[in-house]
């Protein structure tokens, strides 16, 4: 049998009954897109959160109070724990090779009020090294200077958002002066837009000097992270164990099990995130499977009624010379091909469906040439699979029984 | 050129075991134009497959062509299907709802003859079948009932087989329709292809060259002048 035969063979089998067809196809469809779409769904959650936690900074490591190893204990614990300190953070700085600079923080929300308006947002007590280690760019005036941060100034670098909930679009809030829990500060400038993570708004903040959250604002010593930049990624692990090592020594502890504070990069962080992120795709790419699943068994469906329509025909191909091989073939085609056009539309149906998802919910989606190819291979293996049954069957028929079959 | 011996069929099913074949034994040469009758049940249609290589016999041997293909595999027996035989069945069995061309050359896409050779191919089976490639594009379903069976007919000889087989090829057919497809395969007859047929018609039955009619799975005639036949002369007009 030619394979231009084959094909045209298929080729009638299909458009001779075009609804039956349609609805098969339909079933499998709908497995392939929502697989996709799923898929890209995750995928797009995971770059999205990736991309974000790399905007916070190029060669990040920070250290956070609190024992614990892993991302989401640490995520816990945070704020918990008061065991680090600004002068932490200076002897990093001082002591340790390859750090470019070094930004403390504590961060809590407060009320800021300005004539009359009102917004509860993170109020970040930090450094003049923020701006390099955080990748934080300023838009208008300036940020917070060392002088600043020594004398506990009662100075404000608004984010963006903040300004917009206080001043309104487009007005210049440098020289104003703002209250923040009853104190009155004094706006020095203004940072770019940075965009949102899934943590929460970049922008909606207002910087002042850590030393004057630290006295005036929290009445406390420590800070909420240090943030380390090292001057580059290569360096990364080597400052990140230094770093280790001098804080377990100023805090007078043997056991580094015992550490009452964590060192993470950012890489660190994206790794956690990535295998959060990847068990969602698995998961929802496992729910969509599913449906997979049953367009499948919708072929294996088909097939057999085909096989059982057809019995006739069957003899007939046989009594003139057909093999087994020769219909088991066939009927194996037929269902490759319905499979294989499903597989077709439903990665074009994915593929819409993840950009509509993009339109209506503003949630990132990313479908991957992995994920096609994957559906690709799953269709058609599902169209082995569930045809081969029904091209068994067709292609074991004696001649004579089927040609007598009614 | 075909040689049979002793054949015996019998189809075993569940409880009872049907002899269909008794010790059967004949031989037919090349050019012969054979009616074979009998009663209905009397094992016609079961001789008839063990010919057409579409079934083996219980017992007993089957020489093509001085090759015995009684003990064949599956495979061996398509393949001598595809190439030595061509079967004209009582109900057509047409592809349904498909064009007469595309069921003519049928036998030419398991045999991987080459489309461009396809059409002169189907062209002239048709023509010696009485009908022209006018009917190329008709669909099947849209043939009166002798016009389907010239189709059957020239599907029949488009791998130039040694012999065609016939099981009741007028049995659906009005007796003036059956008078026209007799002609086309005396036609062919004469052509040089041999011919067997099943028939119930005397008419049938008088204009063959040799008649072996079957009772109860066994041969009690076979006989090369009708007239000489008891047999035939028994049948009713
Ligand atoms: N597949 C089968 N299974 C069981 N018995 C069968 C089968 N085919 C035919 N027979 C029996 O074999 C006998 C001969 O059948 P058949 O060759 O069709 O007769 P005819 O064609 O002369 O009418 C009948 O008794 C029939 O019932
Ligand atoms: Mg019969």
């Amino acid at each position: 049998m030619l394979i231009s035969d084959l094909f045209e063979e298929t080729y009638f089998a299909i458009t001779a009954n075009k609804a039956r067809s349609g609805l098969t196809i339909l079933g499998i469809v709908i497995g392939i897109g929502s697989v996709i779409a799923m898929v890209s769904i995750g995928q797009g959650a995971a770059g999205s959160i990736k991309s974000n936690i790399e905007a916070m900074g190029p060669n990040l490591i920070t250290v956070t109070p609190g024992s614990q190893q892993t991302f989401s204990q640490v995520m816990a614990q945070r704020g918990s724990a008061q065991t680090l300190t600004i002068e932490d953070g200076e002897a990093i700085a001082e002591n340790i090779l390859n750090v470019q600079a070094v930004a403390p923080e504590l961060s809590q929300r407060y009320q800021a009020v300005y004539m009359g308006k009102n917004t509860n947002t993170q109020i970040t007590g930090t450094t003049s090294s923020y701006l390099s280690v955080k990748n934080v760019e300023l838009a208008l005036g300036s940020f917070i200077s060392e002088l600043d941060t020594r004398l506990s100034l009662k100075v404000a670098v608004l984010g963006p958002t903040t300004r917009d909930d206080l001043f309104g679009e487009e007005v210049d809030p440098v020289g104003k002066t703002i209250r923040i829990n009853g104190i009155n500060f004094k706006v020095i400038g203004m940072t770019q837009p940075k965009g949102g993570t899934s943590f929460g708004s970049q922008d909606d903040v207002i910087f002042i000097p850590i030393t004057t959250v630290q006295k005036f604002l929290a009445g406390v010593n420590h800070v909420s992270t240090l943030n380390v930049q090292a001057i580059s990624s290569e360096v990364m692990s080597g400052v990140q164990n230094s770093i280790t090592n001098l804080l377990l020594r100023r805090h007078n502890i043997s056991d580094s099990s015992l550490a009452d504070f964590s060192v993470m990069s950012l890489e660190d962080i994206t790794e956690a995130v990535t295998s959060i992120t990847n068990t969602l795709t698995i998961l929802l790419a496992a729910i969509a499977g599913i449906s997979l699943v049953v367009g499948g068994i919708g072929i294996m469906n088909m097939m057999m009624t085909t096989v059982t329509e057809r019995t006739r025909e069957i003899g007939l191909r046989k009594a003139v010379g057909a093999k087994r091989s020769n219909i088991s073939l066939q009927f194996l085609t037929e269902s490759v091909f319905l499979t294989f056009i499903g597989g077709i539309i439903g990665i074009l149906l994915g593929i819409g469906l993840a950009y509509a998802v993009t339109i209506f919910t503003g949630m990132t989606t990313k479908v991957s040439l992995y994920s096609i190819m994957l559906a690709c291979g799953v269709s058609t293996t599902i169209g082995i699979i569930f045809g081969y049954w029904p091209a068994q069957k067709a292609a074991k028929l004696n001649p004579i029984d089927a040609l007598r079959y009614e | 050129m075909i040689e049979v011996k002793n054949i015996t069929k019998i189809y075993q099913s569940a409880s009872v075991e049907t002899i269909a074949l008794k010790d059967v034994s004949f031989s037919i040469q090349e050019g012969e134009f054979v009616a074979i009758i009998g009663p209905s049940g009397s094992g016609k249609s079961t001789l008839m497959h063990i010919l057409g290589c579409l079934d083996t016999p219980t017992n007993g041997q089957y020489f093509l062509e001085g090759k015995d293909v009684s003990k064949l595999s599956e495979a061996e027996l398509a393949d001598i299907r595809k190439n030595k035989i061509g079967f004209v069945f009582q109900s057509f069995n047409l592809l349904r709802r498909t064009t007469v061309f595309r069921n003519i050359v049928l036998p030419l896409v398991y045999a991987n003859v080459p489309k461009n050779k396809r059409a002169e191919i189907a062209k002239r089976c048709l023509l010696a079948a009485g009908l022209t490639e006018k009917h190329f594009s008709h669909l099947s379903n849209q043939l009166s009932g002798g016009e389907m069976q010239r189709v059957a007919i020239a599907r029949a000889l488009v791998n130039d087989p040694l012999i065609i087989l016939a099981d009741e090829p007028t049995g659906n057919l009005d007796s003036k329709t059956g008078d026209i497809i007799l002609e086309t395969f005396r036609d062919l007859n004469k052509q040089g292809k041999t011919i067997i047929l099943i028939t119930h018609e005397k008419y049938i039955a008088e204009k063959a060259k040799r008649v072996i009619c079957i009772k109860d799975g066994e041969i009690v005639e076979d006989v090369f002048n009708h007239s000489s036949s008891k047999e035939v002369k028994k049948i009713k007009e």
